[in-house]
């Protein structure tokens, strides 16, 4: 029996949960070409941030979040500079040494992922060892709806509007403002931008701050209703990952295109056959995308545009 | 904030511990914990492989704390038979393969004289081929789906039996006789769901529904909505590790208010002083230990609780696998003064003649007067409680009593002095319920 609300209640649930996983990877690896395998570390700093904010500090809820947000999003600007471009520590082996030490990991997916890898294991059991297995939870704001002999957390519907409102954020910001003109342009060009006077040292260390400032957001937000510990960042990555290979080179509207369709067929195969079924059929869409659209769904879309125009 | 300065603590006595160990290079043997060396008569040698890392840290560490309390107790009352407890003990990283390794290591390298090793059910049946080749006395001590009938095996915890034969009956008359089970979707909860519907079944209630989850699942929303629909008078939840946990929070907030019976939920996990009420409210654990169970030699003074915490003033709770690990270790203790050896078959004999622990003679069973190992099925008869916690999560005992090991003893007819046997039996093989 198929419950119309429940399943346009799970719909919103998946497309919120993938969008908000994936968002802050989809920029990093689109814009810098850095596959950041402590994406899900990155998620934890911005829940622990969250958390501890408000069980320590007695912050409310929605300034802890946009802590929780900030805080990893300058320990991206951190770790960009210090092991992805690799600027700071160049900066003193050349005054030390007189030459650079580390080669910027741009474009480098291997690289970047081993890298990345090794930041993750660190940042998992730092966390072990300074806060321990886990940490005290908050309770999830906001109470419950009701329709029927149903009810659903009016917290998980909220999360869905704010994943909708940061896609037409990001969207806004890349394509909108002069920054995300830069961004754009040293993305596509990277000696040309320089040419026209764009700082493209700056432009890598802002959207990767950027990339990780979401990725924290997404913690935070999610920091309510999962359980608080050094591992939790691991649940957020196989539908980031999935996600940012169905979507495709264009970065926002890649996301909110798999975050609907992954969406659509998590909610609708959890919502009739069960969890496990949901899951398998979300792995299998991943499978079929990669095998008929290994450019994913906006590179396709970008093939079939190109295609239209050379026919006209 | 007071965790921070203890959390540094325990960071510098770790990298301390291991700059000493460096500095010492081979000649201490290995492990943080070693006694001294000097003469191998003098000693025996425990291996103790519990997770302190990974997806069952959680669970795991308050057990290897609970072994280290046992053993430094039983050393400075001058230990086994005089002879010194040294410790073999290694983190297995809730990794099954790594416990393989530590597994030949203990018994080939280190030559271990019993083993305690490893939380979840996929864990023990990885090391158990090992074990019983290498014919390795070993203590399985973590609460579980029951049924392991093994020669060289104690699985010393309650089994699902027990613990659901403790608390189903109890929310059937309380609440009503409609049930719907969510289980961890691996052999622990399958099995355990096998057990709840024979349970069911002898209680005159009926399943209506059952779901394996996934061990990576997080999201729980159409879990929830298929309970409404269900709509039972109480449900059944066998769900393990931190994934699951937020199963707990999520079901408060979408407002499903229901009775839930468990084995799993916050004897293991302490679920309860981790969230904010009232996630936990009206969840019914059947265990045979936490740390809130009221007996003198448990939270009385001087008792097991204040014990551990003056060992270890920063642990987060004592849970229910820690006892099992603590008592066993006495229960050994008493074997191997028993034989008069730590030679593995006379020890095994002894053990198998049912050793009984009580609070009269020393304080080693926390859970209740007496704790008897059962010798034809190396299962404990276990003192049961069930735990229930409030919207404020204040746990209280609604319920308790002895409840044996039956499923072995009389069901399968496990005999281990008489018929030696390393099975494991299952409920589908005796109950047509449980298909």
């Amino acid at each position: 029996m198929v419950n119309g609300i429940n399943l346009a209640l799970q719909f919103l649930d998946s497309f919120a949960f993938i969008v908000l996983a994936a968002a802050g990877l989809a920029i990093i690896f689109g814009i810098m070409g850095v596959i950041n395998l402590a994406h899900g570390e990155f998620i934890l700093i911005g829940a622990y941030t969250a958390t501890l904010a408000v069980t320590q500090l007695d912050l409310p809820l929605v300034v802890a979040m946009l802590v929780g947000g900030l805080i990893t999003g300058l320990f991206g600007v951190l770790t960009e500079r210090v092991i992805i471009s690799g600027a700071w520590p160049n900066y003193v082996s050349q005054r030390t040494l007189g030459r650079d030490i580390i080669e910027p990991l741009y474009d480098r997916l291997a690289d970047s992922m081993v890298a990345t890898f090794g930041l993750s294991l660190i940042l998992t059991q730092g966390a072990r060892i300074r806060f321990g297995n886990s940490i005290n939870q908050i309770a999830t704001p906001f109470g419950a709806i009701s329709y029927g002999s149903f009810s659903y957390s009016t917290y998980r519907i909220v999360l869905a509007g704010v994943s909708i409102g940061l896609l037409l954020a990001t969207y806004y910001l890349f394509t909108r403002t002069d920054f995300g003109m830069r961004a754009r342009a040293t993305i596509q060009d990277k000696e040309t931008a320089q040419a026209m006077g764009v700082n493209t040292d700056r432009m890598y260390m802002l959207t990767f701050g950027i990339g990780s400032a979401l990725a924290g957001l997404t913690g935070a937000l999610f920091a309510p209703v999962i359980s608080m510990q050094p591992t939790l960042g691991d649940q957020f990555l196989v539908e980031a990952f999935v996600a940012v290979v169905v979507g495709g080179p264009s970065v926002v509207l890649g996301t909110a295109l798999s975050g609907g369709v992954l969406g659509a067929i998590l909610a609708t195969f959890s919502n009739l056959y069960g969890t496990f079924i949901g899951r398998i059929a979300l792995l299998v869409a991943a499978l079929i995308a990669l095998r008929f659209l290994p450019e994913g769904i906006t590179g396709f879309l970008e093939q079939v545009r190109k295609r239209r125009q050379e026919s006209e | 904030m007071n965790r921070s300065s203890v959390s540094r603590r325990q960071f510098l006595g770790a990298s301390g511990a291991a700059l000493v160990g460096g500095l010492a290079g081979c000649s201490a043997g290995e492990g943080g914990t070693s006694t001294d060396t000097t003469s191998s008569a003098e000693t025996l040698k425990i291996g103790v492989l519990e997770d302190q890392s990974g997806n069952f840290a959680l669970v795991g560490d308050p057990k290897a704390k609970a072994s280290m309390l046992a053993i430094e107790e039983i050393n400075a009352n001058g230990g086994i038979d005089g002879k010194q407890i040294e410790t073999f003990q290694r983190d297995p990283q809730s990794d099954n393969q790594r416990y393989q390794e530590l597994t030949r290591t203990a018994i080939n390298e280190e030559n271990v004289d019993a083993l305690w090793a490893g939380y979840s059910s996929a864990t023990r049946e990885a090391i158990r081929p090992i074990i019983d080749r290498n014919e390795q006395l070993y203590f399985y001590t973590t609460q579980y789906e029951g049924g392991v009938c093994d020669e060289f095996t104690f699985a010393v915890g309650p089994t699902a039996r027990q613990q659901l034969g403790i608390v189903l009956p109890y929310l059937v008359e309380e609440f009503g006789p409609d049930i719907y089970t969510i289980a961890a979707d691996y052999n622990f909860g399958q099995l355990s769901a096998d057990w709840v519907k024979v349970l069911a079944n002898e209680n005159d209630a009926n399943v209506l529904g059952e779901e394996f989850i996934p061990l990576s699942e997080s999201s729980f929303g159409s879990t929830i909505n298929r309970i409404q629909e269900e709509d039972p008078d109480f449900v059944m939840s066998m769900l393990v590790g931190a994934n699951h946990t937020s199963f707990y929070e999520q079901k408060a907030s979408a407002g499903l208010d229901i009775p839930i019976g468990t084995s799993t939920a916050m004897a293991q996990g302490y679920e309860h002083r981790r969230l904010d009420g009232p996630a936990m409210a009206n969840i019914y654990a059947g265990v045979n230990y936490m740390e809130e169970v009221p007996t003198e030699s448990n939270t009385g003074d001087g008792g097991f609780v204040d014990r551990y915490f003056e060992m270890y003033p920063d642990a987060p709770y004592l849970n229910e696998e820690a006892e099992t690990n603590y008592f066993s270790t006495y229960m050994y203790k008493k074997a191997v003064e028993q034989a008069g050896t730590t030679e593995q078959p006379e020890v095994i004999d002894a053990l198998e003649s049912g050793i009984e622990l009580g609070t009269e003679e020393a304080p080693e069973a926390p859970e209740g007067e007496t704790i008897r190992l059962d010798g034809a099925t190396h299962h404990v008869d276990h003192h049961m409680w069930i735990m229930r916690a409030d919207e404020e999560h204040n746990v209280e005992a609604v319920e308790n009593r002895q409840i044996p090991e039956t499923f072995l003893s009389e069901t399968a007819g496990c005999n281990l002095p008489e018929n030696p046997e390393q099975t494991q039996y299952t409920p589908v093989d005796y109950y047509e319920e449980a298909e």
